[in-house]
């Protein structure tokens, strides 16, 4: 928190030292109260709102259905070998592309409507996770599937009852990162071609030479980031309280 | 339930060489018996075990459990195994009450005994308490009390004591001791150490080392309540320890 308050300070330094000193052309270094006054005026016409909630929209919808894909397919293939025998060889060819490589192809096919856009982050986030959830499926100590099944349980209660929740804490890691992954290309695809959106209004500011703005979208990116992060950890400490009750007790 | 193992043998292929770990046992463990298995480490008595549990397949012969050949882990064969094996995202009770959630027991009768079995072991203060905030030893009362809960006819035991100290091994030795004389189930014990089996079973079996097959099997006539200085404790402890050392050296040739 001090950091961040240290940074901000600079900035504001920074900023309003070069707008006196003339160092370069002030409109290129934006000032704290430059961008706020763009906040401001984004927020009082209804266009950032629109914005954000665009992009968040695109988010959940691409993130969410990668994710249940992720769940169901890294499950499949965790406990099923032939499933993972077959399908390890095509993801370890795709996975090193870039997935922005692809993002052409998503607007080629799907239009520069919300489907490319959906289907772009829904492919970039689906792979990273499936491999960490099929990864953390496999860790699951079979010991512990050996104990359960000798208290009576069947291969539905082993996957409901010791998998999963056994499971659970890789998993949600991997949506953690699936869903900062999200964040980070739906820049990406919005640049390249949408009406609305962050990616959008951060472009919107390097063609009508608003620097603020870019730097606005950018922090508002950041937040968003951020306070996502916060609330999955804080759901991740509540539901994995049997982790750390042994350092407070 | 008595258990019943005819003929059997087990090998394992490793980097394509066949290692047989198990040969030719056969073995009978009556209803409400305690019987150890003891042996140098590698003699296939965990592997036994095993198979009885049905974690393992094995390469010839049957395991009968009350006359029905084994396929499988199940709910009438509980297990005790020596790391504990709690579920660490379950409390206390709620691993207690596990296989009594899989029948689908009512949870007031749940509750009732889950109350029972961690009283049994000394836990009733815990039930609340989390794997990772337990010692070694209480974790075990935990595991041990999950598998009496499920009321299983046999539970089978992996050196359920091998991994705590001295100390809190001979105290939970005294608490099967007596928790058996209260639940009477037929229970097979893997242990390396002689003493354990000399005080907690009504037959010692000494396996030889690799490929395992039974040696000898002593038959322990001790009162039920056994005391660990008493002369004749001692005498089945020297009588077991000279069998078993003659399969230690046999590793070591």
């Amino acid at each position: 928190m001090v950091a961040l308050l240290g940074v901000l300070g600079a900035w504001a330094v920074v900023s309003y030292g070069n707008r006196a000193l003339g160092v370069m052309a002030p409109a290129l270094l934006p000032t704290p109260g430059e961008v706020l006054a763009v906040f401001a005026d984004t927020m009082r016409d209804g266009s950032l709102p629109r914005h954000v909630g665009t992009s968040l929209a695109r988010v959940a919808v691409g993130f969410g259905l990668a994710a249940v894909a992720a769940l169901g397919l890294g499950l499949f293939a965790a406990l099923c070998v032939p499933v993972r025998l077959m399908l390890e060889p095509i993801i370890e060819f795709v996975r090193p592309i870039p997935p922005l490589a692809f993002l052409p192809l998503f607007l080629v096919w799907f239009g520069l409507g919300e489907a490319s856009k959906v289907a772009f982050i829904g492919y970039t986030t689906f792979f990273p996770m499936f491999i960490a959830i099929a990864a953390a499926v496999m860790r699951v100590d079979t010991t512990l599937l050996r104990a359960a099944a000798s208290l009576g349980a069947d291969r539905v209660d082993l996957i409901r009852r010791v998998i999963v929740p056994a499971a659970l804490p890789g998993i949600i890691v991997a949506l953690r990162l699936g869903f900062a992954l999200a964040l980070f290309v739906i820049v990406g695809a919005e640049f390249m071609g949408a009406d609305a959106g962050l990616g959008n209004l951060i472009m919107e500011g390097r063609t009508f030479f608003v620097p603020a703005q870019i730097v606005m979208g950018a922090l508002l990116l950041g937040l968003l980031g951020s306070l996502v992060n916060v609330l999955l950890l804080a759901t991740e400490r509540r539901l994995f309280r049997w982790r750390e009750a042994g350092a407070a007790s | 339930m008595k258990i019943d193992v005819r003929g059997l043998s087990r090998t394992f292929v490793a980097a394509g060489r066949e290692t047989p770990a198990l040969l030719g046992v056969d073995l009978e463990v009556a209803e409400h018996e305690f019987v150890c298995l003891l042996g140098p480490s590698g003699c296939g008595k965990s592997t036994l075990l095993n198979i009885v549990a049905g974690f393992l397949r094995p390469s010839t012969g049957e395991v009968r459990v009350g006359g029905r050949p084994v396929t499988g882990p199940g709910a009438d064969r509980g297990v005790v195994f020596q790391e504990y094996v709690l579920f660490p995202w379950l409390t206390v009770a709620g691993n207690v009450e596990f296989g009594l959630q899989l029948k689908g027991t009512p949870a007031a009768e749940r509750r009732a005994v889950v109350a029972r079995y961690l009283e049994l072991v000394g836990l009733a203060a815990h039930a609340e308490k989390f794997p990772v905030q337990l010692s070694g030893g209480m974790k075990q009362r935990v595991a041990i009390a999950r598998a009496l809960a499920n009321n299983p006819e046999i539970i089978l035991m992996d050196e359920p004591f091998g991994a705590l100290d001295a100390q809190t091994r001979e105290v939970l030795q005294d608490e099967l001791g007596r928790i058996q004389r209260v639940e009477h189930k037929t229970v097979l014990f893997v242990t390396h150490s002689i003493r354990e089996a000399v005080y907690l079973a009504d037959r010692t079996v000494v396996m030889t080392s690799a490929p395992g097959r039974i040696k000898q099997i002593f038959t322990i006539k001790l009162p039920e309540i056994r005391d660990r200085f008493a002369p004749e404790f001692t005498h089945y402890e020297s009588e077991i320890t000279r069998v078993v050392k003659e399969e230690v050296a046999k590793v070591h040739e």
